[in-house]
């Protein structure tokens, strides 16, 4: 597969999977929350480009109203949501500690290594193009869940748990040249009733343990106090 | 002709790398609401500390003397390398891309002797902060250009400028990742603010400022000089390899004058950029500066990674 034969649709393709694979890893590394949700901004920006360059190029006019979509969830309103709730609980001065972050780094690299790998069969029945945009949007679901286990913020938690999403989505859009209608609207109510009833379990947790840290949940309440 | 072309391309590389910081500070003062000086401020400058005396500490040694003179020379010699205008360059087929990178780490050496030289504490801190900054900018930097040289399989820089130029608009996710990894390592390099201030001489941040303290006149012209020269040659780097669109292929008037025209946009283009990045971002603290570099690092191996998995053959 060379990228000089390519069309212009599939150059594209292939640049965005490399800067969505990118903001996965940007995340991974991040300590800040307030960087975090922004950077989670970014790649719903990039998620809402290759949308609209789906629908641009199959000539696929729902797919726009999906674009949109993404645009005004996982752009504007999700991230505009998590940020006030970090500048309420007032933690987005706070540098969370990673621990071991390089282990941390170098088992996204290896999870991406690893997506490649299981992936790789498929370019039997398909063309190389679909095997990397799929190998980028499986690691992007499996760097979200190591972002999870990692970070020890609920805000993190959340954000990783979106990004999953953000991976399915991609690999979606890129493998069936945009699904119906009924599914992408289905999706898209999900993550924002995802997103409201997470904003309910911050106030939960916030009530509880005056904190979003879950390391404190593993603490007994009676023995600690 | 050829080679006269060479020499003329040059002397427009020294010629214009003044209007180029000139232009920078222009920008910078106007979004800051400040009144701003003319865009020739920088020659007089250069002018008026050419015909000054210079003041040398009796400590200085031979190399403190002749330093200004090899930086300078250093950094022209690797403005030879970068095609500017026009791509067919004979200078640059004798010389590739690692001897440009060779002549830099030449004069940033000398620059770092003469620091040391003097002995005061200011120079020796400052060259000793500059040689950290520059072996980690170096391979990151070296990275970010074997990417293009990869993609056009030579590291004639002429040669893979009209390569990009000829195959027309390809969208390149390694291009994509060695742009920013060459954004931030000129940026680094040429000292601009999220890693050294030009503009500071508060003992605690400067860098580039600390080395060069001790020079006056004409030693001290040379050394400016140079330094914008470099900003230039960086700024020319990532205009011509990454957009080529406008140089020239031929040595006719017409396409010469339409290149020169395309570059001084692109150039200008840029200085806003920098111009708007060093108004919203603050400098970062010494420490963090190896954070910011190896992050440069990394995007470079993403961008030499992703044209081995994403657009080679197999």
């Amino acid at each position: 597969m060379n990228i000089i034969q390519q069309d212009f649709y599939t150059q594209a393709i292939l640049s965005l999977a490399a800067l969505v694979g990118l903001t996965s890893f940007l995340m991974l590394g991040q300590g800040r929350l307030l960087r975090l949700i922004f950077v989670f901004a970014a790649q719903g920006l990039l998620l809402t480009l290759t949308t609209a360059v789906a629908a641009y190029s199959l000539n696929n006019h729902h797919l726009y109203i999906s674009a949109v979509l993404t645009l005004t969830l996982k752009v504007i309103f999700i991230p505009w949501m998590l940020r006030r709730e970090v500048i309420q609980m007032n933690t987005h001065r706070d540098i969370e500690a990673l621990h071991n972050q390089t282990a941390v780094m170098l088992g996204g690299a290896t999870l991406m290594v690893f997506s490649y790998y299981v992936l790789h069969p498929i370019v039997q029945t398909t063309s190389a193009v679909m095997l990397n945009a799929l190998a980028v949007s499986l690691s992007v679901v499996l760097l979200g869940m190591l972002l999870m286990i990692s970070h020890r913020q609920a805000v993190a938690h959340v954000v990783g748990f979106m990004s999953i999403e953000n991976g399915l989505f991609f690999a979606a859009i890129v493998a069936t040249n945009g699904m119906p209608m009924v599914v992408e609207l289905g999706v898209a109510f999900d993550v924002l009733v995802a997103a409201v009833l997470f904003g309910i379990f911050f106030f939960h947790i916030r009530t509880s343990i005056d904190s979003l840290d879950v390391d404190l949940l593993n603490r007994l309440h009676e023995v600690d106090k | 002709m050829n080679w006269l072309m060479a020499a003329f391309q040059t002397l427009l590389f020294a010629a214009l790398a003044p209007l180029l910081a000139g232009w920078l500070k222009w920008c910078k003062c106007r979004l800051q609401n400040r009144k701003a000086p003319s865009l020739l401020q920088p020659y007089r400058d250069l002018f008026k500390l050419t015909n000054k005396q210079p003041v040398v500490a009796e400590q200085a040694s031979w190399l403190f003397l002749i330093a200004p003179y090899i930086i300078f020379s250093a950094t022209v010699l690797a403005a030879t390398v970068v095609p500017l205008i026009a791509v067919d360059l004979p200078t640059s087929a004798s010389a590739d891309v690692i001897v440009m990178v060779g002549f830099f780490a030449f004069a940033r050496f000398f620059l770092a002797l003469a620091g040391l030289d003097i002995g005061t504490a200011f120079g020796g801190m400052g060259s000793s902060r500059e040689m950290t900054i520059s072996s980690l900018a170096e391979p990151a930097m070296l990275m970010a250009v074997f990417t293009l040289t990869m993609a056009a399989s030579t590291t004639n820089l002429s040669i893979a400028i009209s390569h990009v130029l000829n195959e027309g608009l390809v969208l390149r996710p390694s291009f994509v990742f060695a742009l920013f990894a060459l954004i931030l390592v000129a940026i680094a390099e040429t000292g601009r603010v999220p890693v050294d201030n030009p503009a500071t001489h508060l003992e605690l941040t400067m860098i580039h400022e600390a080395m060069i303290l001790e020079y006056s006149g004409r030693h001290l012209a040379l050394i400016e000089w140079a330094s914008q020269l470099k900003l230039m040659l960086y700024g020319v780097l990532i205009a011509n390899i990454f957009f080529p669109w406008g140089i020239a292929e031929t040595f006719g008037a017409q396409a010469l004058g339409f290149g020169l025209l395309a570059i001084m946009g692109k150039l200008a283009l840029l200085a806003i950029f920098l111009a708007i990045s060093e108004t919203l971002v603050a400098k970062m603290r010494l420490f963090r500066v190896q954070e910011y570099l190896s992050f440069a690092y990394l995007l470079g191996l993403l961008g030499m990674l992703s044209h081995i998995i994403l657009e080679a053959s197999r």
